[in-house]
């Protein structure tokens, strides 16, 4: 194991603060005014000042960037900001960006967001019939590989046949985030029940993927404060210490994706499987010892190579994990507790690392009992980023 | 090598609206191939690796040296997908159900493109295929597939 020396930032920070707007179909408010509304959550979650915050990270595609949130939200005092890349991938890599600042002191209090409008601004799994393809796309789009849904399909259906992977196994995953947004009254399916049998009769979207395969498009914004281990004592909430973070693009990463198809096999844990051996070689646990995870759910497929890249189980085996309630409250490793992108809203994965926040103070909906440490990982397929919350 | 297909012939549609690839320095030599109905693919000058798409190194052995080999033309379907539904988008309404396929050629290498001419629910993982031209456009020539 690398000595503490080596793992500067091992167990040296916290998220203090979260915050959210409701999460809609159609948020009448513009990105930007949701980032501030959910910032300003967190703000006053930590017990903070907005003259106290001096940091903000999102991502490079995030319409509300972080010098109109400056204005918007009257921040006096900020000096660091940062965008990260690549998607659902970077979901983790917000809190890194915001760990890294203030345990070198760049600044104090980070507050990380996401803000989105894909419900009823532009949707992700629309497609704007563009003229041309440059880039890696020439070699994808002029077949019809345009769509989100469709940039999994072809990973997803050799998965299927390389480990006898079947439907219903990726009905256990969506069944099990429905259920648990059933017991969150602020997750847009909250009040929608979803059975195995609705699952496999709902309407194919790009074979193999069904309707109920396939995340939510959600207005909302959310947000969280990171701040050195030593100040959160003094805070108001129950600190939920970051006891590693990491990023990992693994071996011939592509993006956008499809990303696996010249890979053997053709799942699409590349990505995660090296953000989580960077993960736990800093965070010195196995993943036996994790409580529960929020493992990104684009598409119910890929959370089961989420379960085989985070070594919860073996390669191919993510579908007979999923069975048997073992992902569901009260199994083995309850996932996405409060919905997940399938059931709550989808808010680009960042919604996940709040929930993890509230299994460590105890105040989920989904509560695991005694929840000591709990995982997060961005999108397994893109250039990923993961981290492990402890309390 | 079969000769040239215009639209009339598919049995697929697959005019996508994005059916325009933007070749680019690195790229173009492949696209030019296309229109002389060569296929062909990267090899490394220095460890031999075949590969596909274009990419400016060997993503193996990180040398910049390579030829541009014509391939046989000839494969197996690796893996496919059938969008089905539009997902609200307006310009695929009238396309889906099409197909998109992986082949794996005979080199090695993973393509990425269409099967014409065969009933979706006849596709196959492991069905032999080979190469075909299709010219989407006035000039734009793209590599289908059909079966072998």
């Amino acid at each position: 194991m690398p000595s503490q020396s080596s793992r500067p930032l091992r167990d040296t920070t916290a998220v203090v603060g979260i915050g959210a707007t409701e999460f809609s179909k159609a948020a009448g408010r513009s990105e930007l005014r949701l980032a501030a509304e959910a910032i300003h959550a967190a703000i006053a979650d930590a017990g903070l000042g907005a003259n106290e915050l001096d940091g903000l990270v999102c991502f490079d595609s995030d319409v509300a960037s972080p010098i109109p949130l400056v204005n918007a939200l009257a921040l006096p005092n900020i000096r660091y900001w940062a965008t990260t890349s690549y998607g659902g991938g970077g979901a983790c890599a917000t809190a890194l960006l915001g760990m890294m600042a203030v345990a070198t002191g760049q600044a104090n209090y980070v507050a990380c967001y996401r803000s989105l409008r894909t419900a009823s601004g532009r949707r992700f799994g629309s497609w704007s019939g563009k003229e041309g393809s440059a880039g890696l796309e020439q070699f994808f789009a002029p077949f019809g590989i345009v769509t989100p849904v469709h940039r999994r399909a072809l990973a997803v259906t050799r998965y299927m046949h390389d480990f006898n992977i079947r439907p219903e196994q990726f009905g256990a995953v969506a069944v099990a985030c429905r259920k648990h947004a059933n017991r969150n009254p602020k997750a847009v399916m909250h009040n929608r029940t979803l059975t195995m049998e609705e699952h496999l009769g709902s309407r194919m979207i790009c074979e193999p993927l069904r309707l109920f395969d396939c995340c939510l498009e959600t207005d909302g914004a959310v947000a969280f404060i990171v701040t050195t281990a030593e100040r959160a004592k003094d805070l108001k909430q129950r600190p939920a210490y970051i006891l590693a973070a990491a990023q990992g693009a693994g071996r011939q990463p592509v993006w956008p994706p499809p990303t696996a198809i010249h890979r053997t096999p053709m799942t699409t844990t590349h990505e995660a499987a090296a953000s989580a051996k960077n993960l736990y070689a800093i965070a010195g646990v196995e993943p036996k010892d994790i409580d529960c995870a929020q493992l990104y759910d684009h598409f119910t497929p890929l959370v089961l190579m989420a379960l085989e890249a985070y070594g919860f189980c073996g390669v191919g085996e993510g579908g007979a994990f999923a069975e048997g309630g073992r992902i569901e409250l009260g199994g083995q490793l309850p996932i996405n507790t409060a919905g997940g992108n399938l059931s709550e809203g989808y808010i680009h994965g960042v919604q996940l690392i709040p929930e993890a926040v509230r299994q460590i103070r105890g105040t989920s909906t989904a509560q695991v009992k005694d929840a000591e440490l709990t995982l997060v990982c961005g999108a397994a397929d893109d250039p990923s980023s993961t981290l492990i919350l402890r309390r | 090598m079969d000769k040239q297909l215009t639209q009339a012939d598919l049995g697929l549609k697959t005019d996508f609206p994005s059916s325009i690839p933007l070749p680019d320095d690195d790229t173009a030599p492949f696209w030019e191939g296309c229109k002389r109905h060569e296929f062909l693919i990267q090899q490394c000058g220095k460890c031999h690796v075949f590969r596909y798409p274009v990419r400016p190194m060997c993503p193996d052995c990180g040398s910049g040296e390579f030829t541009w080999v014509k391939s046989k033309g000839t494969g197996k379907i690796y893996s496919y997908a059938i969008p089905n539904h539009p997902s609200g988008n307006k310009a695929l309404q009238t396309l889906v159900p099409y197909n998109f396929v992986l082949v794996e050629m005979s080199e090695g290498v993973r393509v990425v493109s269409n099967l014409l001419d065969v009933p979706t629910k006849e596709i196959k993982i492991g069905m032999p295929v080979h190469v075909v031209f299709t010219e989407v456009k006035p000039g734009v020539v793209l590599p289908h597939f059909r079966r072998a």
